[in-house]
């Protein structure tokens, strides 16, 4: 008897539960206007003192206003909170003029007192200082004299006084936290100057970003602004097929041949501010100019690197490796950042040239065996251990092209595939000889460039930010000089010089700097603000304009949840049903053993 | 329901002498447990800084963070002390119930575990009900009938299954299914606050990671009861029971598979402890926020504190269901209680 009751308690149970979404559904509002954006990288924190990750910085930026922005058009220093700036004679104080009218989302005026306050934070709390200390190292004082004016004195001139990725935070909220490292920032709505208002943000799941109408700004033609998680890139792309999510980014070459077929989808191949390189490891050391690693000491002499250089296809890497989704590389400094990128001229350009490679290592007194590998100045044959990321498919199909390039110019080569992780320690211990390498620049070229001087060697801890362990008086000299130079013009020339120094160092090879693939739900949305406007992409700006300019296409609906429905009222029937059956066939059963 | 009739004929000991006996055997385990995990404690901590590998370094890569940032980091992670005193802080740490600060996640390790452990719980307890069910199941029906048709097919069917790579079968059940079920995650963020529409929202997230893990797991409880059967079928109690008429269903019901399931139930406490971690494939394919996706990142992003504390936590979930395994079949199973 019990078991029958269960069994109508079960269907009773099933059908209130299959009743509910439907009113529900009747009684909704219509649904918000949602861009869904998938994100696979962690996203860690929402609190802007904390957040370093490439995902976290992202979000920031389109959650707070900054002192000042980057042009969609070509990343130029552009108004953002401030409206007008300038500096004085001796190139040490920069003045500041905040925009007026600027409100926080709860309505509060956004002041100088505000900006104030955030670089003052940063300046005095360790703590407040882990994501954005690079930017006010320099920094001695900062004041608001009065509501609409900020005026930073530097201790030595600054070139990046237009560059500080520094998202202000207002003071009225921030000020009341008393340890800035434990405070999760997630107080709904939280109070932001950005064109979006955090609204819920879910680890590992979701973050939810609501359109601000207090933006100073354009606003956005949608209401609501939603990053899913994706830990699976395929997941993601299948997520994009099936209408789960609308933009997708960070594909593979496969990835995104695929869905250029895709119907309703659209694929975006973007300039980035990304580069890959060859490290040549040759002077791995400590800041205190301690060797560290296990390079092969035949890489110190300059001719043996000048030959790899001259042994490295740039044309037909970005043609095979890349599938022609990358731009050939040249200078460190990515071509989309055109202003500061740099190319070889003619005189210097290490063309590739086998014979010439070849050529240089007979120079250099590195005779090719019977076997045709040559050997080192002790007799023993040279074997280089190239390593990559096994994770990166156009990196590992470098990778065995350039293997194939050195074993014809008599240079052993064993390839290496490593998990990142693996990779980015060999790298910072120097425990390499050959590594296919990757960074990300910023409009502003400091950060990029400072990777390449003495100051960023590691420290006995292995505290650093380098991996080919670049340290060069000349280098060093320009790049101080960029550093300090305002007139616009001698620091383009600086930067330039500097890159060609390194360049004809042979530390490094830069071979590519690989496209941004990204595809979009072309059925939903008809255009997005890329940057740079031409050719540039969606996501991971120096902007926020990829997701501020996005246009619904105007008859977009709200997504298939009335698909989704009628699939769940069907699990429901049939997990009912199937219950509903067993237990009545048991109930059958027990009956007919109690009968026996 | 009738007790089995396989109790072996021993002479009853004392009643002090047994519940004497059973308090050393359950201090015994208790204790061997307890030992375990102490051992757990000192192994995840050290091997993790073993293996090579700078979590700091790995974070902040290719972030505008300078040498002094990264040195800060590390400091406030505990991370530039000596070895043995780093040791000492997680050892007075454990003993207060902190886990450490995740570097990854910038979060209490014993928080993150605590929000990642109900999605764990609900994909693997569903998907272990429906295996052991549909295992228990359909390994009693193919043992029952050695090498007929329904036998051939099922144990073939599962353990093509189970030898499927996990991965692999989650990718295919996605792009096949994937246009009705959701490709990430736990729940839809646009899903209305109230109960119902909730609940219909992760079930729906729920069924394909289930049926994926449901796929892999159930063919072992199906290989299990369908060996321990046919091990009970030719006992001299089931020839009993024909003998008093009784119906063959009832034989296989009341008689064969009562005693068939004693290595079953073993197995399941065992697995219980085991798929939490077990579940990583499935947690990863379908962002399924749970303790084995949160493994995969630890382990992705060298992320010692998380990683220690969540070897600690499945360590101790195996630790545990086995204690629990072998505690039940000392009550279940005379057999035990007499050894």
């Amino acid at each position: 008897m019990r078991i029958r009751r269960i069994g109508i308690g079960l269907i009773a149970a099933g059908m209130a539960v299959l009743s509910a979404p439907i009113v529900a559904q009747a009684q909704d509002t219509p649904q918000p206007k949602t861009l869904r954006v998938a994100v696979t990288g962690t996203i860690a924190s929402m609190n802007p003192f904390m957040a370093y990750h490439l995902g976290d910085t992202e979000i920031g930026r389109v959650m707070y206003a900054f002192l000042t922005s980057y042009s969609r058009d070509d990343f130029k220093p552009a108004p953002g909170l401030a409206d007008k700036w300038q500096v004085s004679g001796d190139n040490l104080t920069w003045t500041y003029h905040i925009r007026s009218g600027a409100k926080w989302s709860d309505d509060q005026p956004i002041t100088a007192k505000d900006v104030a306050w955030t670089f003052n934070k940063i300046m005095t709390d360790k703590t407040a200082a882990t994501a954005n200390g690079n930017f006010v190292a320099n920094f001695d004082t900062v004041t608001a004299p009065d509501d609409s004016t900020v005026v930073i004195k530097t201790k030595k001139p600054q070139a990046t006084m237009l560059a500080l990725d520094v998202p202000i935070v207002p003071e009225h909220v921030w000020s009341k936290v008393t340890d800035i490292g434990k405070y999760d920032n997630l107080q709904y709505p939280v109070v932001g100057s950005g064109p979006f208002t955090l609204t819920n943000f879910t680890q590992g799941q979701s973050i939810t970003l609501k359109a601000n109408p207090d933006y100073y700004g354009d606003k956005p033609a949608y209401d609501q602004l939603q990053f899913r998680h994706y830990d699976n890139a395929d997941a993601a792309v299948q997520g994009l097929k099936n209408g789960d999510v609308d933009v997708v980014s960070g594909l593979t070459p496969a990835q995104y041949t695929a869905l250029q077929s895709t119907p309703n989808v659209t694929t975006v191949k973007a300039r980035q501010g990304r580069q890959n390189d060859l490290l040549i490891n040759y002077q791995a050391q400590t800041n205190d100019r301690q060797p560290v690693g296990d390079g092969n000491p035949v890489l110190k002499d300059p001719k043996v690197r000048q030959a790899i250089a001259r042994s490295v296809d740039v044309k037909t890497l970005v043609d095979k490796a890349y599938g022609g989704l990358a731009e050939p590389g040249s200078g460190f400094v990515p071509a989309v950042f055109e202003q500061w990128h740099w190319t070889p001229d003619p005189s210097q350009d290490q063309k590739f040239d086998l014979a010439a490679a070849g050529k240089l290592l007979d120079e250099a007194g590195y005779p090719k065996g019977a076997d045709g590998v040559r050997s080192d100045k002790q007799g023993k044959p040279i074997t280089l251990r190239l390593l990559v990321d096994s994770g990166i498919p156009a990196q590992t199909a470098a990778a065995n092209f350039i293997k194939g390039w050195l074993n014809q110019v008599g240079l052993g080569v064993t390839l290496q595939a490593l998990s990142s992780d693996a990779l980015t320690d060999a790298g910072s211990t120097g425990k390499y000889d050959l590594q296919i390498n990757a960074w990300t620049g910023n409009p502003d070229p400091d950060a990029l460039l400072s990777i390449q001087t003495c100051g960023n060697l590691p420290d006995a801890q292995g505290n650093g930010n380098t991996e080919n362990f670049m340290c060069d008086g000349m280098i060093d000299d320009l790049y101080k000089a960029q550093l300090s130079e305002m007139d616009q013009a001698k620091r383009v020339k600086d930067v330039k010089d500097l890159q060609a120094r390194l360049y004809s160092l042979d530390s490094s090879v830069v071979f590519a700097y690989p496209n941004s693939l990204e595809a979009y739900r072309s059925d939903r949305w008809a255009s997005f603000g890329l940057q740079p406007s031409q050719g540039g992409s969606i996501t991971h700006q120096n902007g926020y304009y990829g997701y501020l300019l996005a246009k619904p296409v105007d008859s977009a609906a709200g997504g298939g949840s009335n698909t989704t429905l009628i699939v769940v009222i069907v699990v429901v029937v049939v997990v009912v049903l199937g219950g509903g059956a067993f237990l009545l066939s048991r109930r059958r059963k027990a009956g007919a053993d109690e009968r026996e | 329901m009738t007790s089995p009739a396989t109790a072996p004929a021993l002479a009853e000991p004392s009643t002090s002498a047994r519940r004497d006996s059973g308090a050393r055997y359950v201090l015994g385990k208790v204790g061997g447990a307890v030992v375990s995990l102490f051992v757990i404690v000192v192994l995840s901590f050290f091997l993790i800084r073993v293996v090579p590998g700078d979590p700091i370094r790995l974070l902040t890569r290719n972030s505008s963070l300078g040498p002094a940032q990264v040195a800060q980091l590390r400091h406030d992670l505990g991370l530039d002390k000596p070895l043995p005193a780093q040791f000492v802080d997680y050892l007075v740490g454990l003993l207060h119930g902190d886990l450490g600060t995740s570097a990854n996640f910038q979060q209490p390790v014993a928080q993150l575990i605590m929000q990642r452990l109900g999605p764990t719980v609900l994909l693997v307890g569903a998907a272990t009900v429906i295996s052991v069910l549909l295992g228990l199941w359909q390994g009693t029906r193919a043992g029952w009938r050695r090498g007929s048709r329904f036998d051939r097919f099922s144990t073939g069917f599962a353990l093509t299954l189970w030898s499927a790579p996990t991965f692999w079968l989650g990718m295919i059940l996605l792009s096949v299914a994937g246009t009705w079920f959701p490709t990430q995650g736990i729940s839809d963020p646009d899903t209305p606050p109230s109960f119902f529409p909730q609940v219909l929202d992760v079930a729906h997230h729920l069924v394909l990671p289930c049926l994926t893990l449901v796929a892999v797991l159930y063919a072992q409880y199906l290989l299990v009861m369908r060996s321990s059967l046919l091990e009970e079928m030719n006992a001299d109690y089931l020839t009993t029971a024909r003998a008093k008429g009784l119906r063959d269903d009832l034989v296989r019901g009341r008689h064969a598979v009562p005693n068939a399931l004693l290595p079953t139930v073993t197995l399941i406490f065992i697995q219980l402890g085991f798929v939490v971690g077990g579940a990583v494939t499935v947690e990863t394919v379908y962002s399924w926020p749970g303790l084995g996706l949160l493994l995969y990142q630890a382990l992705a992003d060298h992320d010692g504190a998380l990683l220690q504390g969540l070897l600690l936590v499945l360590a101790g979930a195996v630790l545990v269901m086995n204690l629990i395994g072998d505690l039940l079949l000392h009550v279940i199973d005379p057999r035990v209680r007499a050894a």
